[in-house]
Parts: structure tokens; C-alpha cells; sequence
């Protein structure tokens, strides 16, 4: 009896497609890596949308340009190498953000006022 | 912190829908299984175009080529932003292309059947999109953050996809009996591949069902497929044609259309490498990249010059 493995709709399982399997050696060519900023109207911040490839600055701009506003999605580009960008560490956030839990004291709701007092 | 306790953390934010994002710590094989199907996802948008572009040129209208033209650099819109994705699980943009064409990395096995007439066109619009479309809107939810807003983006913009095939066939459909017939004819040959893009049966599959637990996944096959027939056998009606399936017909017991039996050798035989135009997919993808090679070492080399430049200026 053939095995049966789990196979979903957009997650073929890995063994052969038929094509020649072949060893191929990777020369690292890619070209870095750039975050995609895109502020999508006057007004309004610019929002991280993804990242793409470029050579360079110029060439990260009009791929972005091209991949991600493609319907008018944009009246701003931003791009910055993704190894500029230094990120927090998630496995951190307990210590991180320890300081803000305790400032309850820090949100409006905290104060109790009389319903008569408005505009507050 | 020992692993059954990331594990259970882990698998507690995913019953509390709180996504996953690259930096957290996921276990292994959830990053496997996301790196394989969103590779597998990036490289069926790129291997898509292929079908698709076959008509460009031969689109009947300047309308239309136009309208072929954004449809297929979306696709490689597509494909860009899922490649995206799936490098943040820590695999490089190279190594992929790489295991696509080595025949490592798979990509959707309707891409592997040819469009013959200009109808097929409109019909992998209607049919081969549409069925996409059940899966990507399925997986705006999935667990992983990169991967569901990609396909937030994504599903954006297939609607407009599916509705110039579906429009494409509607002009065909009210044309001479001989544009007709090239509709019909175009529905016949992509009515069963669409329906084998969901994969076999749920009663194929094992119990052991990680992709659901992960929330990879939501839907099985069975119920995407159901979904789909239901909705194009409606649609069906509004261009005055058939499907090719005689057991076809509405079950009001179960509130769904019943359905044939679908060929799953021809499937298989397609996933193994032996449907009609594999081969010729696969070398074209080459052909493009080692084609395009001086173009990346020309680009990087000037990017390269420029930079020492500004640095001695």
C-alpha cells in the first residue's frame, strides 16, 4: 500500500517533480536586501509594506515603485537596507516593556470625575 | 527555557490567534512547513506567468493585451512579495530558485497544462484564479504575520483576475458559434485540473494534522473544493455553458452541489513531473535566469563602483 501523506492545497510534500534533480553550487550574488516604506497619502505616516531586492538605492526605489504601487498605493517611497535596521528581541519584551505596566496612573480612565464635568 | 515550554507558549498564542512574526521563536517544523508552502506559493505566481504570457502577443485587442499585461506583472508582483515572506523564515531569494529549478521546490501543477486557444485564457482567469482565490482568502488568517498580510495584498488584487476571465468568457460566450464552441471547448479542458488544485481527498490524508493545529491552514481540501464547485456551477449558468462533469447536480440534503469523480492518476502523474508541459515550464524559469545573469553581476558591479566612489569623493 502506498504511504499517503498530508497534503494540502498549496503544500505539495517534498520528493520528486520529475524534473532532473541536479547539485548546484550557490554563489552568493544576491543582491541585499531593502525594506519597503510607503507613505500612502499626504498626511499620513509611512507604513512598512515589505521588501525586495535592488543593487542600489535607485534601483530599490523604482522595484518599489513597481511591486508595491502598482494601483496607486502611494505618494511616498522610503527604502532602507534591511541590515541597517536594528529590531528589539521578542524573547526580551518581558524586561523591555516591564516599565510601562505598572503606570496605570499613565491612562486618562485612571481618574474618577464626576459625570458633570465635561469636556474632559 | 527547555523546548516543551516554548513549544507550549508557542502553540498558546496560536489559540489566541496572536500571529507569529519572524523573530519569535516557532518550532522547527513550523518553520519548515511555512518555508515550503509560501516558496511553493512564490514560485507557482512565477512559474504562473508563463501560461499567460503565452498570449500577449496574441491577445485579439490592444484592450485586452493591455489588460493581460497587468495581470501577468501581477502575478510577478505576486510572486515577489511572497519570496519576501518566506526569506524571513531564513532561507536566501538564490537557494529558492535554486530548489525550484533543480526540482527540489515544487510549484501548483496546473501551471503544467497549456493554453491553447484564447478562451484559456479567460478560463484560468475564471477557474484557476478562482480557485486561488478560495485558498488565499483562507490564508489572509493563516498564523504566520508575513505570510497572511501578503496575502491580504494578494487576494486585493485577484479579484480583478478572476473578473476578466470570467468577463472574458462572457464576450465569448455571446459571440459566433464559433467563439462559442472555443469557450466551451476552453472550460472542458480546465474544469478538472481546477478541481485537482486542491489536492486529493480528506480521506487520504493522515490524522496527524500539524497545519491545522498551527493554523497554517483552516480549510481542508474537501471543504475548498466543495466551495468552489458550488460557487462556479452558479456562475456556469450566466455564460450559458456546461461543465464537463454528467454527475453534477444539486443535493438539497446536503445543501451542495454533488460532483463527479475526479482523475487522481492524472494528478499524480502532473505532481511526478509528467503532465503536458513540465518540462517546458521548467526550462523556460532557466533559460530566464542564467539569461539574466550579466544583468545581476552588471548591476551589482555598478552599484559596487558607485559606492567606492561616493566613498573617495
Amino acid at each position: 500500500m502506498r504511504l499517503i501523506r498530508k497534503f494540502f492545497y498549496g503544500d505539495i510534500p517534498d520528493g520528486t517533480s520529475g524534473a532532473e534533480q541536479q547539485t548546484t553550487v550557490t554563489k552568493k550574488t544576491d543582491w541585499p536586501l531593502w525594506e519597503v516604506f510607503i507613505r500612502s497619502k499626504q498626511g499620513l505616516d509611512h507604513k512598512h509594506v515589505g521588501s525586495l531586492h535592488a543593487a542600489d538605492a535607485q534601483m530599490a526605489i523604482e522595484n518599489a515603485r513597481d511591486v508595491y504601487t502598482r494601483r496607486m498605493e502611494g505618494v511616498s517611497i522610503w527604502v532602507v537596507e534591511s541590515s541597517q535596521i536594528v529590531a528589539s528581541n521578542p524573547q526580551e519584551a518581558g524586561e523591555l516593556y516591564e516599565p510601562a505596566t505598572d503606570k496605570v496612573y499613565r491612562h486618562p480612565t485612571f481618574y474618577d470625575l464626576p459625570d458633570e464635568v465635561k469636556h474632559m | 527555557m527547555p523546548t516543551y515550554e516554548l513549544e507550549k507558549l508557542f502553540q498558546d498564542r496560536i489559540e489566541q490567534e496572536i500571529k507569529i512574526e519572524p523573530k519569535d521563536w516557532m518550532p522547527d517544523a513550523y518553520r519548515k512547513t511555512n518555508l515550503r508552502q509560501i516558496s511553493q506559493h512564490a514560485h507557482s505566481e512565477i512559474v504562473g506567468m508563463l501560461p499567460e504570457g503565452n498570449w500577449i502577443s496574441r491577445a485579439p485587442s490592444l484592450k485586452r493585451k493591455a489588460i493581460l499585461l497587468a495581470k501577468v506583472q501581477d502575478e510577478a508582483g505576486h510572486g515577489l512579495y511572497l519570496y519576501s515572506a518566506a526569506e524571513t523564515l531564513g532561507q536566501s531569494r538564490e537557494q529558492m530558485i535554486e530548489d525550484l529549478h533543480s526540482g527540489k521546490a515544487k510549484y501548483s501543477s496546473i501551471f503544467n497544462y497549456p493554453t491553447l486557444t484564447w478562451a484559456d485564457i479567460g478560463a484560468v482567469g475564471w477557474l484557476v484564479d478562482g480557485a486561488a482565490i478560495m485558498n488565499q482568502v483562507m490564508l489572509t488568517r493563516t498564523s504566520y504575520g508575513p505570510y497572511a498580510r501578503a496575502m491580504v495584498r494578494i487576494c486585493k488584487e485577484e479579484s480583478f483576475h478572476q473578473r476578466q476571465g470570467f468577463e472574458t468568457l462572457l464576450i465569448l460566450s455571446r459571440g459566433t458559434p464559433a467563439q462559442r464552441a472555443m469557450c466551451q471547448d476552453a472550460i472542458n479542458r480546465w474544469w478538472w485540473p481546477a478541481l485537482m488544485m486542491f489536492g486529493p481527498r480528506d480521506s487520504e490524508s493522515s490524522n496527524s494534522d500539524l497545519s491545522m493545529k498551527w493554523k497554517i491552514k483552516r480549510k481542508s481540501n474537501d471543504e475548498l473544493r466543495q466551495q468552489f464547485i458550488d460557487m462556479i456551477a452558479e456562475q456556469v449558468k450566466l455564460l450559458g455553458m456546461q461543465l464537463p462533469d454528467p454527475a453534477l447536480k444539486w443535493n438539497a440534503a446536503r445543501n451542495h452541489y454533488d460532483f463527479g469523480e475526479i482523475n487522481w492518476e492524472e494528478f499524480w502523474q502532473v505532481v511526478k513531473g509528467n503532465g503536458p508541459c513540465n518540462k517546458e515550464r521548467l526550462e523556460a524559469r532557466k533559460k530566464a535566469w542564467e539569461e539574466g545573469q550579466w544583468v545581476r553581476e552588471a548591476a551589482a558591479a555598478y552599484a559596487a563602483k558607485n559606492k567606492s566612489r561616493n566613498k573617495a569623493a
